[in-house]
């Protein structure tokens, strides 16, 4: 501190400026994206944020693949087509459980006390991270589409409904990821947020038809599956990836994101504003 | 509210709350009425009022627990408001956050700077959020840590700062926009002699360039270094405002503090104390020694010279400036860390 200097000679007098009612569109934006590279730099100096994109999707794919492959389809080669799409859906959920964690810690930080305190946006220390984690959804769908090209799957679809089903994972997780942001803001602990998200995500991955064909449940339970948007994403997945056929089921897929997107949006920014 | 411009002194009755508002010269930039925070049945601020006038310091000066970080955060629109009002440059911290928070800068008592970003990174960022260009909020990054002596540090991850560092980083990243009120939260707490005194040097400077300053501390003397103003806060009350001269009036000029041999001699020496200066001595938690306040700093020889006609046997003795015990015990009545009844006779 050159205290003897008059300090601040960079900006103009106090007060000098005018002030606005709310922030105009751009500006969030701009907010939006400097939290996202916040976000980025965190995760690229805390490599094993990225565990659960990286080392997670290899261990279900090998695992589940030599598992259940000749029970549910009569051999490995044959169950992939029906596995990774099922994969992709689950790793971007756990993924997506990552967001409400991180949330949950930077809150009890002292930065986001700073946050709260400046002109910004009230959406954007939530929607920054939210935008840096799509890159988490996309390795954790590229981990998975590798490791069942490794293990022989083909995919139908081709190179574009291989991309196409990326997009639509990235899509998906970014929605359902406003669950767990919004628990985030609920819970009290980071432990906290990752016991309740827990009891979600795995009714979520595992009612769906992520993993074996619906007409061997009971049927009280085939309902549940058929409500699950998680079976509608497989689905669609499925479709995309093996037939690249655009089918109902993406847009039915697309609706149910969205609509989980209408709900937890509003919910999570409210109460992220309310919890000081 | 108490009368009379910054930096005026005015007759020592003006300390007292008469209630009233009078008018006065300038802009107020912050203004409080029957400020309120519940915590449960607990009232943490309990019918504050405040005026600051644009371009002065103003100490809240208060022992831990008085209520002074939970005041300032609801003034920095963190903390919502549980009753009463505040307004910041004449917009309501309530219903207009968005523009109080275009005109604060806070830095609170812990850092609030990102752990996982470098100095340099944390000002641009800062600077990006509040619509710079990226281009400019890199050249005040590196202005700013150059006047904050922190060149060096600025590629360095925050968790390798020192305390005074953080604390200067802190303060940095509030000052990107030249906001026209800064609240310091016990900007000294727990920095050393010299980093201290920098901080103190840094906030006269930005009073001279035009911000206004509302700062908490624990500390007397630092209240009385900078404030022009200072409200004293006990229990989410105000007991006492006034600039520090009257404060000091109010309470004597500086007290006698003796440590007595024995402790059987203590009631005997305050006696005497009490009859050399007029005042009432005011006997140590331990029972073996007292301090009492002196109208002139001549009447210590008075008192020490009477102890020892008496044979009354002392270990310590030293003439000490007024300390923020004694500001409350002349104010409230009690000690600030002994709490006592609810009952508060003694408020100014």
């Amino acid at each position: 501190m050159t205290a003897a200097n008059p300090i601040l000679t960079t900006t103009s007098r106090p007060a000098a400026r005018a002030v606005t009612a709310s922030v105009p569109a751009r500006e969030a934006l701009t907010q939006i994206t400097t939290l996202a590279w916040r976000a980025l730099i965190k995760m690229s100096r805390n490599p094993e944020q990225l565990v659960d994109v990286t080392a997670m999707p290899v261990l279900f794919t090998v695992m589940f693949g030599l598992m259940f492959g000749g029970a549910v389809s009569g051999s490995t080669a044959h169950y992939l087509p029906t596995l990774i799409p099922g994969i992709i859906a689950m790793t971007t959920i756990t993924a997506c459980v990552g967001a409400g964690i991180q949330l949950r810690e930077d809150m009890d930080k002292g930065v986001f006390d700073r946050f709260r305190s400046l002109p910004i946006a009230r959406i954007a220390p939530l929607a920054g991270p939210m935008m840096a984690d799509l890159a988490r959804y996309a390795i954790a769908a590229g981990v998975t589409l590798t490791v069942g090209v490794v293990m022989g799957y083909r995919p139908g679809g081709g190179v574009p409904g291989v991309l196409a089903g990326v997009v639509l994972a990235v899509i998906t997780g970014w929605s359902l990821a406003w669950i767990f942001l919004w628990i985030g803001t609920k819970a009290r602990s980071a432990g906290a947020v990752q016991g309740m998200s827990m009891m979600i995500m795995f009714p979520l991955a595992f009612l769906s038809n992520a993993f074996v064909p619906v007409d061997t449940l009971p049927g009280w339970l085939q309902a549940v599956t058929r409500v699950n948007p998680v079976s509608h994403v497989v689905s669609a997945l499925r479709d995309l990836m093996n037939d690249g056929a655009l089918t109902t089921q993406v847009g039915w897929a697309l609706l149910g994101c969205a609509t989980v997107a209408a709900i937890f949006i509003p919910l999570a920014v409210r109460s992220y504003s309310r919890r000081v | 509210m108490t009368t009379g411009t910054p930096h005026v002194e005015r007759s020592s009755t003006s300390a007292d709350q008469a209630g009233r508002d009078s008018p006065r010269p300038g802009t107020v930039a912050v203004e409080a009425r029957d400020l309120t925070k519940l915590f449960g049945t607990n009232r943490a601020v309990d019918g504050i009022d405040l005026t600051v006038m644009e371009g002065e310091i103003f100490g809240v000066l208060g022992p831990n627990g008085a209520g002074k970080t939970t005041m300032l955060n609801m003034l920095a629109t963190l903390l919502p408001i549980d009753g009463g009002e505040a307004r910041i440059f004449g917009y309501d911290v309530c219903s207009q956050g968005h523009a109080v928070r275009q005109l604060i800068g806070v830095t609170g008592q812990f850092a609030s700077v990102d752990e996982n970003l470098t100095g340099r990174e944390n000002l641009w960022m800062f600077g990006r959020l509040q619509g710079l260009s990226s281009k400019r909020a890199h050249s005040i990054a590196d202005d700013l840590l150059a006047q904050f002596d922190l060149t060096e540090a600025a590629h360095r991850p925050i968790s390798q700062f020192s305390g005074g560092m953080r604390r200067r980083l802190d303060l940095a990243a509030s000052l990107i926009t030249r906001p026209a009120v800064i609240f310091l939260d016990e900007p000294t707490t727990g920095l050393d002699p010299r980093n201290r005194s920098q901080m103190w040097d840094t906030i006269r400077d930005l009073v001279a360039e035009g911000s206004t300053i509302l700062l908490t501390t624990q500390y007397l003397d630092e209240a009385d270094a900078l404030a022009g103003r200072i409200a004293v806060i006990d229990r989410g009350r105000k007991v006492a405002e006034g600039t520090p001269g009257q404060l000091k009036t109010q309470i004597g000029t500086s007290s006698l503090r003796v440590q007595m041999a024995e402790a059987a001699d203590t009631a005997a020496a305050v006696a005497l104390a009490a009859d050399l200066t007029g005042e009432t001595p005011v006997v140590t938690l331990a029972g073996s020694g007292f301090s009492v306040t002196l109208n002139d700093a001549n009447q210590a020889a008075d008192v020490l010279v009477a102890l020892r006609n008496h044979r009354l046997d002392i270990t310590n003795a030293t003439v000490e400036q007024p300390s923020l015990d004694d500001v409350f015990f002349a104010l409230t009545g009690h000690t600030s860390g002994t709490p006592t009844s609810e009952t508060e006779v003694n408020r100014s």
